[in-house]
């Protein structure tokens, strides 16, 4: 058995990197897999939970969260589309029509 | 034994890929990546005895959202110069972003190593999962006691399939009436 | 008592001032549409509407006891404040009641004589809202009960002195002149104020009665409060009376039509300040100092006005410093303790001063404009009426008996030897020789010898209209018999002001009546008045009539004393080096570098800070996702470190 506080600690590890990755890249699409990446991390940490109080609850929430980023990645890349026909762009540096 | 090799081992893959995501120039590496911190991930749910989602990790999230993803990244065929991207023009985003993200992960594992989790422990302990069965539970769950936010998320579904739709959708130019 | 429709005249005193008020405000809104006649009509029955009430209220005031002669009428409280109450409210005693015949009746008259004078000008409304506006202060200032409503009618009046004498505006002389006596006036204002407050300190009431009342227990005599109150009271009615070191603007302010130099600057406005101190009799009589300083100055102002009075050539400026001097003298006789005197000195001058004013401006309307007195003489011929009336006020202001003028200045001058000192009786009696010689030296220059007319004047000169002249002859009517109101055995005005001087009503007080002094002295003291009288018209006449090339001999002899005389001791080119101008500069400094630097600098360097702060805070939108995003993480990292150190 491990200690599941190690799990937390990776999920931890995940959540930072996909931070990083959503700071760090300019591509808009990468950025978004960021996003599904610390999504991820999320539902490692809830199964850990779920895991560690004997309940079922945390794996219900994982299912919802999946639900949730299947809507979401559908609905944003199909933003990240309409940007594109309209910018022929997918740099966010260059959407930045809200600068002083 | 057995557990804690495999944990490592998959730990590590997972944090290998995760940092190629970030770090990958070509967004269809990062794609591919990605797919491989889902299954190292569905791996690891394995280990905490959470089989469905397992399953359901590597069906949905790997095998319909990130081949979404790699669609888009076709479809949009951008060039070389749109990949990289030129020069960043904010040179301290870079730097800033990764102290950052560092001392996030400090702080993480110092709260995760602190505190000491308490909770009231409910009944489904491994072996009664694995008498009844982890998806029978699953599905009893999700029709008894999460009802209701089962059914919104299926609105929530439509929802997204109605707004993709009309985002995507290109502008129908209505013929002169001559 | 008289009854009117059920009360008595006494009740309705509130309407004395609600006539003038009344032709004010329709004149003030309607006048401009309205014809000139009827402006006029409005203007002169509003005046004799308060002067016939005057009148009636006189007569029920006769009708009470002397000792009880004192009506008292309050209408609302204007001010309530803590402690603090002033109360709308009139009082008629003798005092007052005397003052509002002189004031209503004397207006009357000049608002006629306007009618005529002013029937060329477009501006015909304005001036007789004024000049009704102004009658209304100045009955209010006699009439009040109370310090701080009297206050209110002596600023009115000095209100409406500054728009009179400003009324060709266009003229930059004018504006100038009506400021001038604005702001001087208000010089004195600021030490009736103090004086205001100081009364307010000692006796917490600025009520009349009470004050007076309280005033012997409270204040000791010569003490240093009745000192100060009196004086800061008394520096009030320099400015407002014309005496030194604040009469400057009374000469100037002939610049203003004839008819309101003769209302404002002879009759009224400028009797105020005698008013004032012989109402205030009873501080003024606790405070021995303050009454030597009024009697220093009423002396040495008569004087010296009359010596500027020689060597003027403009007819309105003679007649403004001989106002100066005269009240000179009103001030002499109260500084010395003879407030019913001085009081009587006021009437008798109302009405001769005014007859002069008013005989100038005639002389000037049928000039055409011109006031030089070189481009006149001889026009006795052309004017008759206008000569007649104007050697009648002559002769009263000279003090030749029986004219109004020698009784009332006699009397200062008998005062002055017997209860003041002989210094105060030669600076009278010296002064009332220069003023026989100045004025009768005007009447020469004027009407009689060889005529220096121009050939334009010449041709037109005309007797002024019936609505003009007769006024004059009211007047010289008066100034003929006025005088034997006070005529010194059986004087009627000693008796009917006495209760107002000394304890107020509470039995008859000597007030100045002549029991202290001998038949013989009395007999001796008014030879030696005409006598002196009678030289200065000689030295008059001889200088103008007989030897007319003496005058200019005499000022080739004394050139240095004439130029000082004629250029007024060069006093107002003193105020003007000392005073006007350091203010004027220091206001300039203030202006361009206080106020603009340095209070509009601070507030915009305020209005600076908050710019620059935006502009600071203007490049955290960069507008780019990322950097918001990045500020979203280092929020959170902040929030989980802070709860980690606090916890």
């Amino acid at each position: 058995m491990i200690p599941l506080t190690w799990y937390l600690i990776l999920s931890g590890i995940l959540f930072s990197i996909g931070a990083v990755g959503v700071l760090i890249r300019r591509n808009a699409i990468v950025i978004f897999m960021c996003i599904e990446l610390m999504l991820n991390a999320v539902n490692l940490a809830f199964i850990t939970f779920s895991r560690q109080l004997n309940s079922m609850d945390g794996q219900i929430f994982v299912f919802f969260i999946m639900t949730v980023a299947a809507a979401e990645a559908a609905v944003g890349l199909a933003i990240i589309v309409a940007i594109y026909r309209n910018k022929a762009t997918v740099n966010v540096d260059d959407i930045n029509l809200m600068k002083w | 034994m057995l557990e804690s090799l495999l944990f490592l081992i998959m730990g590590l893959i997972t944090i290998v890929c995760a940092l190629c995501v970030v770090f990958q120039k070509n967004p269809i590496y990062s794609a591919i990546f990605l797919i491989q911190t889902m299954v190292s991930l569905a791996v690891l749910y394995v280990l905490l005895h959470a089989q469905f989602i397992a399953a359901i990790q590597v069906m949905v999230y790997a095998g319909a959202i990130m081949v979404l993803f790699i669609f888009v990244i076709m479809l949009l065929n951008l060039s070389k110069e749109d990949v990289e991207g030129g020069r960043d023009k904010l040179f301290f985003q870079k730097p800033s972003a990764i102290i950052l993200g560092f001392i996030l992960v400090v702080m993480i594992g110092t709260v995760t190593l602190k505190t000491v989790s308490q909770g009231i422990k409910d009944e489904y302990t491994p072996e009664i999962i694995s008498q009844i069965g982890n998806t029978q539970l699953v599905g009893k769950m999700l029709f008894t006691k999460y009802v209701f936010p089962f059914e919104i998320a299926s609105i929530l579904l439509f929802a997204a399939i109605i707004g993709a739709i009309v985002l995507v959708k290109k502008r129908i130019i209505e013929d002169e009436k001559v | 008592m008289t009854y009117f429709f059920g009360c008595s005249y006494l009740d309705l005193i509130g309407y004395v001032l609600l006539f003038p008020l009344a032709g004010t405000v329709i004149n003030g809104f309607l006048g401009k549409k309205l014809s000139k006649s009827i402006v006029g009509i409005i203007g002169c029955t509003a005046i004799g509407l308060a002067f016939i009430l005057s009148l009636f209220v006189f007569i029920d005031l006769l009708q009470l006891a002397p000792e009880h002669r004192v009506f008292e009428k309050n209408y609302f409280t204007w001010i309530g404040s803590g402690s603090f109450e002033a109360i709308a409210g009139l009082q008629a005693d003798p005092l007052s009641v005397v003052m509002i015949l002189m004031v209503s009746g004397v207006g009357f008259l000049i608002h006629v004589y306007s009618v005529g004078y002013m029937l060329d000008d477009d501006g015909f409304y304005r001036y007789f809202t004024y000049l009704n506006l102004f009658t209304f202060s100045m009955l209010l200032l006699v009439l009040a009960n109370n310090f701080l409503l009297m206050f209110i009618g002596w600023e009115g009046v000095g209100l409406c002195s500054y728009l009179l004498i400003g009324y060709w505006f266009e003229k930059k002389s004018a504006s100038s002149a009506g400021m001038k006596a604005f702001i001087v006036n208000r010089v004195g204002d600021f030490g009736f104020i103090l004086a205001i407050m100081l009364i307010f300190v000692t006796f917490n009431t600025i009520d009349f009665t009470e004050v007076f009342h309280a005033a012997p227990e409270h204040l000791q005599m010569g003490g240093f409060i009745a000192t100060m109150i009196t004086l800061l009271l008394f520096v009030g009615a320099i400015g407002k009376s014309a005496q030194i070191p604040l009469y400057t603007w009374l000469p100037d302010a002939m610049e203003g039509p004839t008819p309101v130099s003769a209302l404002i600057h002879a009759a009224t406005m400028v009797t105020a300040g005698v008013y004032m101190v012989v109402r205030c009799n009873v501080l003024y009589t606790l405070a021995p100092f303050s009454l030597t300083v009024v009697a220093v100055i009423g002396g040495v102002t008569a004087l010296f006005a009359a010596t500027i009075g020689l060597a003027q050539n403009d007819i309105k400026r003679v007649l403004a410093y001989s106002t100066v001097s005269q009240i000179g003298y009103m001030f002499l006789a109260c500084g010395i303790g003879a407030y019913v005197t001085g009081i009587f000195h006021l009437l008798t001058h109302s009405f001769f001063k005014a007859l002069l004013f008013l005989g100038a401006g005639s002389v000037i309307h049928g000039l055409g404009g011109e006031q030089d007195m070189r481009k006149m003489g001889g026009l006795k011929k052309y004017m008759p009426t206008t000569y007649k009336t104007f050697l009648i006020g002559t002769l009263a202001i000279a003090g030749i008996p029986p004219f109004a003028g020698f009784f009332s200045k006699d009397e200062i001058l008998l005062e002055a030897f017997s209860k003041g000192s002989i210094l105060f009786w030669g600076l009278g009696a010296f002064a009332a020789l220069l003023t026989a010689f100045y004025m009768f030296r005007l009447l020469f220059m004027t009407f009689c010898g060889k005529s220096n007319m121009s050939k334009h004047a010449e041709a037109h000169v005309h007797e002024s209209p019936m609505i003009i002249l007769i006024p004059l002859l009211v007047l010289a009517f008066l100034s003929i018999l006025g005088g034997f109101m006070g005529f010194p055995t059986a004087s009627a005005i000693n008796s009917f002001l006495a209760p107002v001087i000394g304890g107020g009503h509470h039995g008859t007080v000597d007030g100045g009546s002549l029991h202290h002094v001998s038949a013989g002295m009395m007999f001796s003291m008014m030879g030696i008045s005409t006598g002196i009288a009678i030289a200065g018209i000689f030295i008059a006449y001889l200088m103008y009539i007989k030897n007319p090339d003496l005058p200019a001999k005499l000022v080739g002899k004394f050139k240095l004393i004439y130029t000082i005389i004629y250029n007024k001791y060069y006093v107002d080119e003193i105020y003007d080096a000392t005073i006007v101008k350091p203010t004027v500069k220091s206001s300039f400094i203030l202006w361009r570098i206080v106020d603009v630097r340095i209070i509009d600098g601070f507030v915009n360097a305020i209005a600076r800070i908050v710019e620059l702060k935006g502009e600071v805070l203007k490049l955290f939108q960069t507008g780019y996702v990322r950097n918001y995003a990045l500020s979203i993480l280092l929020g959170g990292v902040i929030i989980i470190v802070c709860s980690l150190i606090l916890l």
